[in-house]
């Protein structure tokens, strides 16, 4: 590797003392005679006297790789064994049921009106938790909001999470966010943002900017973003951008999208026409995989794989399409039997989820049966309850909050804006309960 | 949008000798003259009043520079004093359509100096992302009628990211979005677009715009390394070529959201930035000399946080005041002006705020001189305002 001031040096030289032409990226000429075009847009297109247009339909489907059928049986008999030790896919399902059972806890608890709003991730735990475990701490996500398993992963805790979805005073976003919003300096997990794909370019200059101090300070290990989102998010404009330059600057990152079929109301027939979103790397260059979603050990093993290609060759960005099924509705604003069958919910939730899938195996090894479940089970009810009442009652962030961080000064004008405020909840007491802010007036 | 890639060398009005938009200087003009660049009291024509004006030891060295010039000298002095500095944007290896990457690429390599492919939303996205990180990615966009791709990533992501980040603390304060804005002759409706009012709305986005060689290298470092908040930083594309002064060649800094009294007076405050402020001051000169006024001139290089106390203590001042800029005038920068004024000089105010912007319309090609405030009517502004 050469550093980028010892690169630097020789760029010079190499331009003051050589007499070589310079050559151009984009000097490209045909030779004669040649059986393949030599345009400068596609420099190794063969000849061809038929004209063929390609189908898309009669190309065929990219497969997707999976490790384990749904009884949690190993498909591949022949393959090598797991190389995961039993307490790290314990760990696995553990955070998979943790996820779950807070999941129906908070869905329940927002019906109630105790909080504004929340996201389940029924159906793709596996997804989330299975490639987080293949991460380092170092590595850095982009999350688009159906990643819970990813925060559980990475070492966000029930009191994280229940500070977050009750905007308290430990809340990391400072009550500034809607639920589901998460968000941790370290292992790295940016705030969640709600405009869709937005992080996917994001990550793409994340995952850059890493390259870049690892090649400046060999010292730092390498590291890898990983970007999540769903079919629909890869429908905007920024999953074009995103993807593009990620294999133009050749950026260490691993895009997983979460297939689940479903764009809130929005089945894929009218998200897309092509082979899923897999198809498209390969249009973008980027090296591709489909996998089962359900399939916890198939998820890992593709993202541990996808880590060592996007640290390969100076860098290079993956793509992961991880098929799943939504088995909840989009949010607590969105009662999904109003464009989906019941049945076919009712379905999918018995017939085969990642939770239900990886059980199946531990319990074929004989690491799981149903007294640990059910213990399990309930002492993960304890906890998130527990968490759940502590959260609920603690104080909300001082209102000055509401100001902050905007810069990294409040600025003089805001400064007023905060005082005018105090003098209205002086002057109106009987307007403004403040009583739930920590310090109350003096809070501003 | 492949209309961009119209060579930059059109925008440069010196090299056909004449703008497209003809009509409004006629022969008899005597306000509306070509605004002579050299003898400008705008510029720093000599290095002996640098020192004392940005504030460097007299020893400070000097060269001539114009816009582009400081541009590329402010960017090599960043790229050279920080590897966190990274600079790309469409075009600019070879050196950018109007040369201000020019050599950076060669000098800096092409991990820090780069094109990228032509996304607008992508540049801004990817700069995020690399400031997250602890970068100061320097992103481009070619025109800044070309930033609206990327405006869903200004608005929602870089101007709110320190704010939802919250307690992680972490911020995106080393990103800065350079963009070439303003009429320059015969940019028609997307060469000549000024949308700093747009932004000026966001909360948690500085938007700065200079108006000389000088400014332009001081606030951009500035911007870079002095102020850690993302910085939308607007270059009068005009001013590349015309606008000739002396730049100090060590690295120097002008600090942001504070205004500058360029010119001192006592009878009415005009406020303005960016190119205008040379058609202001020519304005002001045949003002003085008409009407016997005398006027105090700001420019307030930052648009956003803006400088208000300077303006305001002017104001109060003088009594009156004026507010010039090349974007549309309604829902401006400057209804944000006479609105503050208005509101904290009330009592001071011996005429209503006058504002001056293009008309509510678009730049058509042929009607620019017509739609974008020039020396005539920034004259008659101040005369009604004076006799108000």
């Amino acid at each position: 590797m050469i550093l980028l001031a010892d690169s630097r040096t020789l760029y010079r030289s190499l331009l003051s003392s050589a007499k070589i032409p310079r050559r151009w990226g984009s000097s490209i000429s045909q030779r004669p005679g040649s059986d393949r075009v030599r345009f400068p847009g596609a420099v190794n297109s063969k000849f061809t006297t038929d004209m063929e247009f390609i189908n898309p339909t009669e190309v065929s489907h990219i497969p997707t790789y999976r490790v384990m059928d749904s009884d949690g049986v190993l498909v591949d008999k022949t393959r090598k064994p797991l190389d995961i030790p039993k307490e790290q896919i314990l760990e696995w399902y553990k955070n998979m049921l943790t996820v779950s059972v807070m999941d129906v806890i908070m869905f329940e608890a927002q019906r109630q009106g105790r909080l504004s709003f929340y996201m389940v991730s029924a159906g793709e735990e596996g997804i989330s938790v299975g490639s987080a475990a293949a991460l380092t701490p170092d590595d850095v996500v982009f999350a688009q909001y159906r990643e819970t398993g990813v925060f559980q992963q990475r070492g966000f805790t029930l009191k994280n999470f229940m500070s977050q979805l009750f905007a308290n005073q430990h809340d990391n976003s400072r009550g500034r966010n809607m639920p589901v919003h998460y968000g941790q300096n370290y292992p790295r997990i940016h705030t969640i943002s709600s405009p869709l794909a937005t992080q996917i370019p994001q990550a793409s200059g994340a995952a850059y900017a890493l390259k870049l101090q690892t090649l400046q300070n060999p010292d730092i290990p390498p590291r890898v973003v990983a970007c999540y989102f769903g079919e629909g998010a890869a429908s905007e404009g920024d999953f074009h951008a995103g993807l593009n330059i990620a294999a133009t600057r050749s950026c260490p990152v691993v895009f997983i999208c979460r297939n689940n079929g479903y764009a809130i109301s929005t089945p894929t027939l009218e998200q897309y026409r092509g082979d899923g979103i897999a198809s498209r790397g390969i249009g973008y260059g980027i090296d591709t995989i489909r996998v089962d979603g359900n399939d916890i050990f198939a998820v890992y093993e593709a993202m541990r794989e996808a880590r060592r290609i996007a640290l390969s060759d100076g860098g290079k960005p993956v793509l992961i399409e991880a098929m799943s099924y939504r088995v909840s509705h989009h949010s607590t604003s969105d009662d999904s039997f109003a464009y989906r069958a019941r049945v076919e919910v009712e379905d999918w939730k018995r017939r085969d989820n990642p939770i239900i899938r990886l059980r199946k195996w531990l319990e074929n090894e004989g690491h799981w049966n149903e007294d640990i479940e059910r213990d399990t089970r309930d002492q993960l009810r304890k906890d998130v309850l527990k968490e759940f009442g502590e959260a609920e009652r603690e104080l909300k962030p001082p209102l000055r909050s509401a100001f902050e961080g905007v810069y990294e000064e409040v600025t003089e004008e805001v400064q007023e804006q905060m005082q005018d405020l105090k003098r209205i909840i002086e002057t109106y007491p009987e307007e403004y309960d403040i009583r739930q802010f920590k310090d109350g007036i003096n809070g501003l | 949008m492949a209309s961009r890639r119209i060579s930059s060398r059109l925008f440069h009005p010196q090299i056909h000798g004449r703008t497209y938009s003809t009509a409004a200087a006629s022969p008899s003009s005597r306000l509306n003259l070509p605004i002579d660049y050299k003898s400008t009291p705008l510029l720093h024509h000599t290095a002996s009043t640098l020192p004392d004006k940005l504030d460097l030891p007299a020893s400070t060295s000097s060269k001539s520079m114009n816009l582009y010039q400081a541009i590329n000298s402010a960017l090599r002095t960043a790229l050279a004093k920080s590897n966190q500095v990274m600079l790309f944007g469409e075009d600019v290896a070879f050196g950018g359509v109007f040369r201000c990457s020019m050599d950076l690429q060669t000098e800096f390599g092409s991990e820090r100096v780069f094109n990228t492919p032509l996304t607008e939303q992508g540049i801004v996205g990817f700069a995020i992302g690399a400031a997250a990180q602890g970068m100061k990615p320097v992103a481009e966009i070619q025109f800044a009628d070309y930033v609206f791709p990327a405006f869903d990533q200004i608005v929602n992501e870089a101007a709110k990211f320190r704010y939802r980040e919250g307690a992680t603390n972490v911020d995106i304060g080393g990103l800065v979005i350079r963009m070439p804005c303003g009429a320059v002759g015969h940019g028609a409706l997307y060469h000549s677009q000024s949308p700093e009012a747009l932004f000026a709305h966001i909360p948690g986005i500085q938007v700065v715009m200079p108006r000389s060689p000088s400014q332009a290298k001081g606030l951009l470092l500035s911007a870079i390394f002095e102020h850690n908040n993302p910085v939308l930083f607007m270059e009068p594309k005009v001013l590349y070529r015309a606008a000739v002064e002396q730049v100090p060649n060590e690295y120097y800094t002008i600090p942001l959201s504070e205004a500058e009294v360029v010119k001192p007076g006592n009878d009415l405050t005009v406020v303005s930035y960016g190119q205008p402020m040379y058609l202001c001051a020519a304005a002001i000169e045949s003002a003085e000399r008409a009407l016997g006024a005398s006027i105090e001139l700001i420019d307030l290089r930052t648009i956003y946080p803006w400088d208000r106390q300077t303006v305001l203590d002017s104001v109060k001042k003088t009594g009156r005041a004026v507010v010039v800029h090349e974007s549309m005038v309604n829902y401006s920068v400057g209804s944000e002006v006479a609105a503050t004024i208005q509101e904290r000089a009330f009592l001071r105010l011996e005429a209503p705020v006058k504002r001056v912007g293009g008309w509510s319309t678009h730049t058509g090609l042929i009607y620019e001189k017509f739609i974008i405030p020039d020396v005539t009517r920034i004259y008659d502004a101040i005369k009604q305002t004076l006799d108000y």
